[in-house]
């Protein structure tokens, strides 16, 4: 990487950071200068703000076609006919490709491929925007016009939507998407929902929304001899390889994917989808390479979604608070081809230990799409409805909703007894109360008006399962005395090209500035994707063990100890060694090849958070603004305060998104979404931002999660902040909105 | 029937010449074809992001003869003798980066950097046109360039720093539009 002189100098960012991370009893920790817990700058800023970052489809072989996919209008039907001679007499057009041209393929193995239906494969259509047809030309513009000339004869019949279909229990027989138990029960939650001193019972929605990423999916596919080569916008480039060997029957290691940096994902790139199929198809047809770039509104079905939540949430508690009971019953749209399960109640199994719980996970099957994971899936929906549901028990019980909270604080895991591998939520909702100033909230709604507003503060927990996966690294001292960090990963945004250094350059006493990383491309170490708050806990544990075996290799040459840094180029010319190599990896209990929670190990895993929100409500305008968030996590070792933070702003801006703005509308009548463009889909913008975001982490080190202490961040920051938001909004109006998001009619008047 | 000139969109126009980040460039192109795709896929200049493709995003955007538009809502044919100024003309010619660059990688105001030439190119425009004065006036006139990382805080103290370093220009300076962002926020 080439950096600027100018920036050479800043090796850190001062905002703020003193308060960033809290030590036991409040005080601001010290940071250290170098290595993993210092402000290191964001080591790929410099290619990012100034154009160099290249990203899928922006270095394109010669010869490159334009592909454009042709999409059916319809939901459910069948292809009668395709006519494609006027797009073939369009200048420039070289080929239209429909399902008869494509080849057969082997069942998609789900994940890594995002659909156990292929698009093309037959004539079948089931559901609006899938790719019917590829319209090869020499540029994009002649690609776009003959993709408008393909003439579609389609026998459509009326669709299925998810408020007209069925509510079904899900396959969980070689289901993919099987995270946990459908149905976890203990105790009698119904007889003691009748004993208990207080009870809320009701449903919150959270609606069908879409990632929304700025970089449109795009691939680039390009055949050398037997190889396939693709520059491809994924969260996953192994996994990319693996679902194209197993369509394509090739062997793994003739099929190479590159991704240096993903523009934004959010969990839209994790799995394989379409157009990552049909580009490498297209380009085989074609003789030629070939480049797809979706178009924003083919992004809306292109890839997934986070599917609509319909939580049924009923709570029981003594006159103390204590709860007794908890029912949580969640479903989710799907498509007709999987049976992807949004886990609603995932967070409501680890947060609260009541003795009696009852919880059911079900699908309703449409004509649309297959979801997939979006930021934060599973906690993100099914906390709104949990967390809300807590506002109210605490107005139902005449107590404090931080109190609630407290004495519900859950000791070890109530899913399965296991005790956590690290927990600090308690200090969590300290530090945020106190930076909040949350003991000076009045208790009773509409008690606090500034002008024509009323004002309200709200709180909520948030919980986030830790994934992860087994990962390998290697780190590398080369002839000239430079060190290469090697990890097949990704780099979309959280830092990786930054952190990975940082590691690598602790555990070698060297300063991170200079390291040169390399990564995304499967040539390299294998490890997971990008997704899931996974790859510093998992790729950073490799990573931190490769350097320890290259440390150790650089001590072997030299007697058992680590010269300085200036003497290793010598250390490898006396010895007649060329690049020095350390290898490293990261392995789960009983190898598996990927974990929940802690999976098999003896300890339970997650990350957890207290979010606070001050939200001012003009009723007169039915206006809501989001005015102040304070939020504090407990989510082990942070590894870069400065990206963290960032991080977790992000995340909660992204639920601020979900509270108040973002719902993928469909059309029952057509299973269509409404708006398929940014302009019609509303997405926080920074007026709708205030300033004032303050985030911290309560110092910590995770011993049991990974080998550098850390657990994960990402996802941790959506959770609880769109429950925090309607509580507030409840707390300013008395106007309790458990349907998102919140709009002007529920506020007006 | 006859055709008049230019009425088939794949018709070749004549070459555009325009000045791109101080060079000339002289580019013949179908007259369908807008200055974004122009620029990222006849010319290699990929710097500027293609988000949304109808103005809506913001990641496009380029100075015009200095002042920001959205490259994706300009056909090509339009900047014919005119200036363009992409996020590949800011740093110096050494790679000294712009104040404005350098304070997006200071104030961490990035993370996936798909929108960040556009919110690079943006900030130095919105800094030029006076509409820098406050956090508040910022987030306004910072908010036809969509994050979806949401790296807005940062963005705003980015933009005001840069804007402290650079200075305030006067009024009357070229794009200048008077303020209408609210003076305080609900």
């Amino acid at each position: 990487m080439t950096v600027s002189p100018r920036t050479r100098d800043i090796h850190h960012v001062d905002i703020g950071t003193a308060r960033l991370i809290v030590a036991p009893g409040g005080a601001a920790a010290a940071l250290p200068e170098t290595g993993i817990g210092s402000t290191e700058r964001r080591l790929d800023g410099d290619d990012k703000v100034t154009g160099r970052a290249a990203y899928a489809g922006e270095e394109m072989p010669p010869g490159t076609l334009h592909g454009v996919l042709v999409t059916s209008p319809v939901a459910k039907g069948r292809i009668v006919a395709i006519g494609t001679d006027a797009a073939l007499a369009a200048d420039g057009v070289v080929r239209v490709i429909v399902p008869d041209d494509m080849p057969a393929l082997a069942a998609p193995s789900v994940p890594p491929v995002a659909q156990s239906f292929v698009p093309m494969s037959d004539t079948s259509i089931r559901y609006e925007g899938q790719p019917v047809a590829i319209v090869l030309a020499e540029t994009l513009e002649q690609a776009e016009h003959g993709a408008a000339l393909v003439d579609l004869r389609i026998e459509a019949e009326t669709p299925t939507v998810f408020e007209t279909a069925e509510t079904v229990t899900p396959r969980t027989e070689g289901n993919g998407y099987i995270l946990g138990a459908l149905d976890p029960a203990r105790g009698d939650a119904e007889a003691a929902m009748r004993d208990a001193a207080a009870t809320v019972d009701a449903v919150y929605v959270a609606p069908t929304r879409h990632h929304n990423m700025m970089e449109p999916s795009a691939t680039l596919a390009e055949w050398r001899g037997g190889a396939l080569h693709m520059h491809d916008s994924t969260q996953w480039t192994y996994g990319v390889r693996y679902a194209l060997s197993g369509l394509l029957s090739m062997e793994p290691g003739d099929i190479h994917v590159r991704c240096p940096f993903t523009g934004g994902g959010f969990g839209a790139k994790g799995y394989v989808w379409p157009h990552q199929i049909l580009a490498p198809l297209a380009a085989r047809l074609a003789g030629r390479p070939v480049k797809i770039a979706l178009s924003r509104a083919q992004c809306y079905t292109g890839s997934g979604y986070q599917p609509v939540v319909r939580s049924r949430v009923a709570l029981g508690a003594d006159a103390d608070g204590r709860l007794t009971a908890i029912r949580h019953d969640t479903e989710n749209v799907t498509s007709t081809a999987d049976d992807y399960v949004e886990f609603g109640n995932a967070g409501t199994r680890s947060l609260y230990p009541a003795p009696n719980l009852s919880l059911t996970t079900r699908i309703r099957r449409a004509d649309v799409g297959t979801p997939t994971a979006m930021r934060a899936p599973h906690e993100g929906p099914g906390m709104f409805a949990l967390e809300s549901a807590m506002d109210e028990l605490s107005y139902a019980l005449d107590m404090d909703p931080l109190a609630l909270r407290l004495a519900n604080y859950a000791e070890t895991d109530p899913a399965n007894g296991k005790p956590f591998s690290s927990n600090r939520l308690r200090d969590a909702y300290a530090e945020g109360a106190r930076r909040f100033g949350w003991d000076a909230r009045p208790r009773r709604v509409r008690a606090r008006r500034e002008g024509p507003r009323l004002i309200g503060s709200g709180m909520a927990s948030a919980i986030m399962s830790t994934f992860r996966f087994p990962a390998s690294a290697r780190v590398c001292l080369t002839r000239d005395g430079a060190i290469r960090v090697e990890a097949g990963a990704q780099e979309i945004g959280t830092g990786t090209r930054t952190i990975f250094p940082q590691i690598a350059a602790e555990r070698l006493g060297i300063a991170a500035d200079g390291i040169e990383m390399v990564l995304g491309r499967t040539d390299l170490p294998e490890t997971g994707g990008t997704f899931g708050s996974s790859s510093t806990i998992s790729v950073g544990s490799a990573v931190a063990d490769a350097a320890d075996a290259l440390r150790a290799r650089i001590e072997g040459l030299a007697d058992g100890t680590l010269p300085p840094r200036e003497a290793w180029p010598a250390l490898l010319r006396e010895n007649g060694t060329g690049e020095l190599v350390g290898e490293g990896g990261f392995s789960l209990p009983g190898d598996a090849p990927f974990d929940a929670h802690g999976g098999a190990g003896e300890h339970s895993m997650h990350t957890w958070g207290a979010v606070f929100v001050e939200m001012a409500v003009d009723e007169a305008l039915g206006l809501a603004r989001m005015r102040r968030c304070v939020a504090c996590y407990s989510a082990g070792r942070i590894l870069n305060p400065v990206t963290a933070r960032s991080q977790m702003i992000g995340g909660i801006i992204w639920g601020y998104g979900r509270a108040m703005l973002e719902k993928s509308a469909m059309d029952p009548r057509s299973a269509r979404y409404l708006s398929k463009n940014l302009s019609g889909v509303h997405l926080p913008v920074n007026a709708d931002i205030p300033q004032e975001i303050d985030v911290s982490f309560i110092e910590e080190h995770d011993p049991h999660a990974s080998a550098i202490g850390v657990r994960g961040i990402g996802e941790l920051g959506e959770v609880g902040v769109a429950a925090a938001i309607a509580n507030a909004v409840y707390h300013a109006t008395g106007r309790r909105v458990r349907d998102l998001p919140i709009t002007f009619g529920d506020l007006v008047g | 029937m006859t055709t008049r000139p230019h009425d088939h969109p794949g018709e070749a126009m004549p070459a555009t010449r325009f000045v791109l980040n101080g060079t000339d460039r002289a580019v013949t192109h179908e007259a369908r074809v807008t200055l974004l795709d122009l620029l990222r896929e006849r010319l290699g200049a990929t710097g500027t992001k293609k988000g949304c493709a109808e103005g809506a995003c913001g990641a496009c955007t380029v100075l015009l003869d200095g002042e920001r538009v959205n490259a994706c809502m300009v056909l090509a044919a339009a900047v014919h003798g005119r200036e363009v100024t992409t996020v590949e003309g800011l740093a110096a010619a050494d790679g000294t980066l712009h104040a404005v660059q350098r304070a997006f990688v200071e104030q961490d105001a990035l993370q996936c950097g798909y929108c960040t030439p556009g919110q690079v190119v943006s900030a130095v425009a919105c800094i030029r046109e006076g509409h820098a004065g406050s956090e508040v006036e910022i987030a306004e006139w910072m908010s036809g360039n969509l994050c979806r990382c949401a790296a807005y805080p940062q963005i705003v103290a980015a933009v005001q720093q840069a804007a402290a370093e650079l200075g305030t220009p006067q009024g009357g300076a070229s794009g200048a539009v008077q303020s209408t962002a609210p003076a305080a926020r609900a």
